[in-house]
């Protein structure tokens, strides 16, 4: 199945990837192969089969609920790419009249 | 024989009988990382002082234990590793061979790290890798490629190449990958060493920079079978800050190392020797089970019938679960930011600039099976395969203990022979996916050359928790046969040498 410029267009935007004309040329040209290669899965029966998220047999993981020492604040943000007061700086994300 | 050749074990008996010091090894090791490894790139960064302060740290507790031998010794102390760059080690640069995390330096220490550290071990440094460890060939790197000490016009496979090709040109003693797809398997295949795959939750995840969740586990590189047990000793257990860590108890797994297969029935499945594969891997994967035969194994055929889906169902759910993990990466707390207009643009200008092409790709791809309209057909109808081909093995292993096969269809490939190809990049992975998908175990050790004198891999499979059963047959086949003792000749010969 061939995927065209805008779903590839509406695929990245989705995942937040600004992409080059050349790359959107290329990735509806290589994911159209690599779908089309999945279509193979399509001749095996599957009905009734439950699908595998996990392999683990374990369900559900507790632990007492108790308070810890938290990591100190510098080094959560001795990576930040800009930082103010002791917080990640970022841009405004609402716009207000 | 320089200490850079010992194996861990070997390394271990000699700082014992105190014919060498820890920092002396570490030194051997760095010195040799320093001339070789500008040709083979085979790390990201070397962190010598660290290094040789753990060594010293290593020689104190050797001091003490002569004192008083009565005093307890951690297993691998003054051992020095290297850890593939997806790993966090406190305080150490980790970029995941990716430009978007270059400068990020982790505040906190991966828990296999951790145990390796509580086990007395040298940290030499952070190995390439392809990025966000997606990849057959460390082409991916964001930081130029691997070379294979073999032969260095071609890949050491991926994407823990840079930890194969180190542990193989003797760079380190033995080294921690990860493996999602057979990214320690096939790279420890492809340079003629060993690598071993735990299964799904045996290694805690905690401080492994996520992939495929649901696939992704930690795995030791070594120079033998012994050592691979003795690195899976340490870092395997149930963690509490990961909750997919499987909490079993831990066998001793030396105890495993037997050098016959009295008793032990092996699996061959014809669907893994197909048309297209190399025919000297298929010749010496034949061998291989000869002489486990002659070890005393029962040999017998059985029957993987879903395997010819495995590498759509592999190439739908990493990518679909890599897409969801790599949302982080958004430029607000941590690695590369490129600042738009609007905090949207920021998000889409950082990632389309900080990622690397096949990460796109897969984000792209996973995306997309993720997304409205698409997510029964593609990812759904993958997850139910997926329920198929754990069940081939199940049925498999109620008749065999382990299964034998190759690890890699073909020997290592020219650089830049697949990169054009996503498709044909990813057929490296065909026989290693599915112990991923399975969540079981399997171990790769050398079984043969090519006739370019290529190193070949034989993979070993077992059940969840079988890791005794693969470190046992891979041990007694390893005793019987030459393979694991042969050197790249031309990185042997060091810098003074022909390379």
């Amino acid at each position: 199945m061939a995927l065209s410029r805008e779903e590839v267009e509406h695929i990245a935007e989705l995942a937040k990837l600004a992409l080059t004309e050349e790359e959107k040329t290329l990735y509806a040209e290589q994911l159209s192969a690599i779908l089309d290669y999945f279509r193979k899965l399509q001749e095996v029966d599957t009905s009734g089969i439950p699908p595998t998220a996990t392999v683990l047999p374990i369900h559900n993981v507790f632990r007492p609920d108790e308070p810890g020492d938290p990591m100190p604040r510098e080094l959560l943000l001795q990576n930040a790419p800009a930082q103010a007061d002791g917080c990640f700086q970022v841009q405004m994300i609402l716009e207000f009249e | 024989m320089a200490p850079y050749e010992w194996t861990i074990h070997e390394t271990l008996e000699r700082m014992r009988r105190g014919e060498i010091s820890a920092v002396e090894v570490t030194q051997a090791y760095l010195s040799r990382i320093e001339a070789l490894d500008p040709i083979l790139h085979a790390y990201l960064t070397v962190t010598p002082e660290q290094a040789l302060a753990q060594a010293r740290e290593a020689d104190a507790r050797w001091a003490a234990w002569r004192r008083d031998p009565t005093s307890p010794l951690p297993p691998l102390n003054g051992i020095p590793l290297a850890i593939k760059d997806v790993i966090c080690v406190q305080g150490v640069r980790c970029t995941c061979g990716s430009r978007i995390l270059e400068n990020f330096v982790p505040p906190y220490e991966a828990t296999a790290v951790a145990r390796l550290r509580e086990a007395g071990a040298v940290f030499v440094g952070k190995t390439n890798t392809d990025e966000f460890a997606m990849g057959s060939s460390t082409e991916n790197s964001a930081f130029g490629p691997t070379r294979n000490p073999w032969d260095l016009e071609r890949v050491p496979g991926g994407s823990s190449g840079g930890s194969a090709a180190a542990v193989a040109a003797d760079l380190c003693a033995g080294a921690l990958g990860t493996d999602t797809g057979g990214s320690v398997r096939q790279p420890a295949a492809l340079c003629g060493v060993v690598g071993l795959k735990p299964t799904y939750g045996r290694v805690s995840r905690y401080g492994l920079v996520a992939y495929g969740s649901s696939l992704d586990q930690i795995g030791p590189i070594t120079k033998d079978v012994r050592d691979a047990a003795m690195l899976l000793q340490v870092i395997a257990g149930p963690d509490p800050r990961d909750a997919t860590s499987w909490p079993a108890p831990v066998p001793d797994y030396t105890r495993a190392l037997i050098p016959d297969l009295k008793g032990v029935r092996v699996g061959v499945p014809p669907e893994y020797f197909i048309p297209g594969m190399q025919p000297e891997v298929e010749a010496a994967v034949r061998e291989a089970i000869e002489v486990m035969a002659e070890l005393g194994a029962e040999v017998l055929e059985v029957s993987l019938p879903h395997t010819p889906y495995a590498l759509p169902t592999y190439y739908m759910i990493a990518p679909a679960e890599a897409s969801a993990n790599l949302a982080r990466y958004d430029g607000v707390k941590y690695g590369l930011r490129i600042q738009g207009e609007t905090i949207w643009d920021t998000y889409r200008l950082t990632r389309g600039h900080g990622f690397g092409p096949e990460v796109k790709r897969r984000i792209m791809l996973g995306t997309y099976a993720l997304s409205a309209g698409y997510y029964d057909a593609y990812y759904l109808k993958a997850q139910k395969v997926r329920t198929l081909i754990r069940r081939d093995f199940e049925q498999a292993f109620e008749k065999v203990d382990v299964i034998v096969c190759p690890t890699s269809p073909t020997t290592a490939f020219r650089l830049g022979e697949r990169t054009a190809d996503p498709l044909q990049m990813y057929l490296a992975d065909i026989f290693t996916i599915t112990a991923n998908l399975a969540g079981i175990c399997g171990i790769s050790v050398p079984c043969g050359f090519d006739r370019h004198g290529l190193p070949i891999g034989l993979q070993i499979l077992g059940p969840a928790l079988g890791e005794e059963k693969i470190l046992r047959a891979a041990y007694a086949y390893e005793q019987a046969t030459p393979w694991h003792r042969r050197r790249p000749a031309r990185v042997v010969a060091g810098p003074s040498g022909a390379l």
